[in-house]
């Protein structure tokens, strides 16, 4: 036999045995994933992106194949992975993108696919209100709403009146500033100055002179990972006396490295994940996010873990928990599935996650309730839960 | 606001003004020499910042495998090259020395000194010697091949090479931000005003900086020789000058000084893999005031760029960016109706 026909037929062969498990077993579920693990929210998409090598390959006996793509935190690019992968690789349900615009153009796609997508964005716009082509939205981030209100009720506790705001000068900070001026007015405080900066400002000196010179009571630094630090060491080289408040955005352990001692005392609203081994044991969300970290860490080394990863760790329980339900309606790879898919997402009950307990209706994509937020404080370069 | 907080401000604007000024001097420089507006200028910065900020940290930083693979590629590039075929073996030495010789030196100088936390003029020297060749071996890969196309080919090739090397960055340095010791953690009070070391460090280094260059320019035949291409490109050939050498004494130079503003500024503030587009922008800024051509106003229009940014940071800080790049409008209509139209594009 000729060389190049036998390895025809051996290539022949081996590909029919590689074929042979899967025709045998369940047909598989495609879950596309599209995620910023570059550009400027690379800092979150990255550990996103490392999640989806930890998951396990089955979801109720079916094999499970995850599509990683990135989008460099660009909304274009974004919507032409989503497509690639629901025109190509036929996916029954997609998870994406981690910043919001990326994630805001994805929508109508999702509506027009008729495929469930579940967002890392933190935006509640991304899926309020829950009708229209936003029916297919989910979330797994707290709304920033529910973080702002932890952050208001703690500041009454501390008797601040008069609240200092610099924030990013894009939609996080617009989000967090809209929220803030809301929780801060419903407990009688008030907003005295709102200072923005860039993600890249090598320098927010004129910024952090304007906030003091307004002598608020507390200061609110609405920024994410190690660009979080810089408000901070400003306002701290030219004096500033009052508390210090960040965002969940702030809550890696970057941001912990690039502030130094000048982060100590901040207080910041998180996801119980970020504290999960000082959780009660008594608390179901203790050993599901304990889980997660070791995983996690056992593959990437130790405190590499976030509190992004995690969200898309629970956009994966949230599908596991949905499959088996959907599984009931129709086979993968069908409109059927897909619909249903849909349908159990937005029925889930008591399910929990990393960041608490879900609990979806058709009005209430998120699910998250105040259980999903504790508020803790930088203590000796770490975090510490405030009880 | 009071007085305090305007000396706050001015000293602030000054040290930024100080780097933007660093930048727009090289950015004339290459310019007036090779016709290429050098957006990875700003890149060079990022990296010296970030190899700095690993050296000084203990470890060996990524960009030497950039360094490693741009010099075997522009190796390779000028072999290939007609020049390259016909060229002596001495001059094949030589070559095999600036392309593979330096970057594996620098290399082994940084796997040994780097575990032994060097002092900070160590790093700052391992630094040097890793990422300014970069810059001639990118001009001899992208730009020399290049060297008779228009102005907007060269600025199309510019900003390919930038996208190349921000995406290198992230994938060698990661996406988090590093930051250094300074030179100095001494500090003196004067008055209201805390001045660092760092501060007094960087704007005495810029103005030796910018001596040096002027003495350079001035005195030495290769600065002369600079000039005379800038001023000639033709004439300059004529007279013997190989624009092809200038332009790699330009870029170096550039090279160079981007790297070693990186090292200024990685104490002061977090530095990024893409906070050098921003950075060099803002000396882009100030040399298109001085008409790509003026090293005297650039500089000037540096330190103006360095101001206006502080203070506008504390009127209007969500139009920060906005108002300092607004500021090119007047001076290029001011510029467009002064000067006589001429067709400067060759």
């Amino acid at each position: 036999m000729p060389r190049s026909a036998a390895s025809a037929l051996f290539g022949a062969l081996f590909s029919l045995a590689a074929a042979f498990p899967a025709l045998a077993a369940e047909p598989a579920i495609h879950i596309g994933v599209t995620v910023s693990s570059t550009g400027p929210a690379a800092s979150l998409g990255i550990s996103e992106r490392n999640t989806f090598s930890i998951l396990p390959k089955t979801i109720a006996g079916h094999p499970v194949d995850y599509y990683v793509l990135d989008d460099g935190t660009d909304a274009t690019h974004g919507v032409t992975n989503m497509r690639k992968l629901i025109d190509e690789d036929n996916v029954d349900a997609m998870i994406g993108s981690t910043a919001v615009p990326a994630s805001a153009a994805m929508i109508p796609v999702a509506a027009e696919k008729h495929v469930p997508t579940i967002t890392l964005a933190a935006s509640a716009t991304l899926i309020e209100p829950p009708t229209g082509d936003k029916r297919w939205m989910f979330k797994t981030p707290q709304n920033d709403s529910l973080m702002a209100d932890a952050i208001a009720a703690h500041m009454v506790k501390e008797h601040v009146k008069t609240i200092g705001f610099i924030g990013f000068n894009d939609g996080y900070g617009d989000s967090w500033l809209t929220e803030m001026q809301r929780a801060a007015k419903a407990h009688g405080m008030s907003i005295v100055d709102v200072e923005r900066y860039a993600r890249n400002d090598t320098s927010v000196t004129g910024q952090a002179l304007k906030i003091i010179a307004a002598k608020p009571d507390a200061v609110l630094i609405v920024g994410a990972g190690t660009p979080a630090a810089l408000p901070e060491r400003t306002l701290r080289q030219y004096g500033y006396k009052g508390l210090y408040y960040q965002t969940h955005g702030a809550a890696s352990s970057a941001f912990l490295t690039a502030a130094g001692k000048d982060a100590e005392g901040t207080f910041l609203p998180v996801g119980p994940v970020v504290v999960a081994d000082q959780l009660p044991d008594s608390s179901p969300v203790k050993k599901v996010a304990l889980g997660y970290i070791h995983a996690y860490e056992k593959k990437f080394g130790a405190g590499s873990s976030t509190s992004f990863g995690s969200d898309a760790y629970d956009a994966y329980l949230r599908l596991r928990a949905a499959i088996p339900v959907a599984l009931k309606k129709g086979q993968p790879g069908t409109r059927a599935f897909r619909d249903a898919l849909r349908d159990a997402l937005e029925h889930q009950t008591n399910l929990v996650v990393t960041n608490g307990f879900v609990n979806t209706t058709p009005q209430d994509h998120n699910g998250l309730d105040t259980r999903a937020r504790v508020m803790v404080v930088v203590k000796n370069g770490t975090w510490k839960l405030v009880p | 606001m009071n007085a305090t907080i305007a000396l706050f401000l001015v000293q602030d604007g000054v040290i930024n003004g100080a780097l933007y000024a660093l930048l727009a001097l090289s950015l004339v420089l290459v310019f007036a020499v090779s016709r290429v507006v050098f957006i990875p200028q700003g890149e060079f910065v990022a990296l010296g910042a970030l190899t700095y900020a690993t050296l000084a940290d203990g470890g060996l930083p990524g960009s030497v495998w950039l360094l490693l693979g741009l010099g075997a590629a522009a190796c390779l590039r000028s072999l290939a090259s007609p020049a390259g075929r016909g060229a002596s073996v001495r001059e094949r030495l030589i070559l095999l020395a600036a392309t593979i010789g330096l970057p594996l030196a620098a290399t082994g100088l940084a796997w040994l000194l780097a575990p032994l936390h060097p002092g900070a003029l160590v790093s700052t020297l391992l630094t040097l010697a890793i990422v300014a060749p970069m810059a001639p071996y990118l001009y001899r890969l992208a730009f020399r091949p290049l060297a008779n196309a228009s102005v907007l080919v060269l600025l199309i090739a510019a900003v390919g090479v930038h996208l190349a090397l921000v995406a290198f960055a992230l994938l060698t340095f990661g996406a988090d931000g590093l930051r250094a010791h300074g030179f100095s953690d001494a500090s003196l009070a004067l008055g209201p005003l805390t001045l660092t070391g760092q501060s007094l460090w960087i704007v005495g280094l810029t103005l030796a900086l910018i001596l040096g260059l002027w003495g350079f320019f001035e005195f030495t035949l290769t600065g002369k020789a600079l000039r005379a291409t800038s001023m000639n490109r033709l004439g300059a050939r004529l007279v013997g000058i190989g624009s092809a050498q200038a332009g790699e004494i330009a870029f170096t130079l550039a090279g160079a000084i981007g790297a070693f503003s990186g090292v200024l500024m990685v104490p002061l503030t977090t530095i990024y893999y893409d906070s050098g587009f921003i950075i060099g922008l803002k000396g882009f800024t100030a040399a298109i005031i001085g008409g790509l051509v003026s090293y005297p106003v650039a500089a000037v229009a540096a330190l103006f760029v360095g101001l206006l940014e502080s203070f506008a940071s504390f009127w209007a800080s969500p139009f920060k960016e906005v108002i300092v790049f607004t500021a090119i409008i007047p001076v290029l209509l001011w510029r467009s109706l002064r000067s006589n139209v001429e067709a400067d594009d060759e």
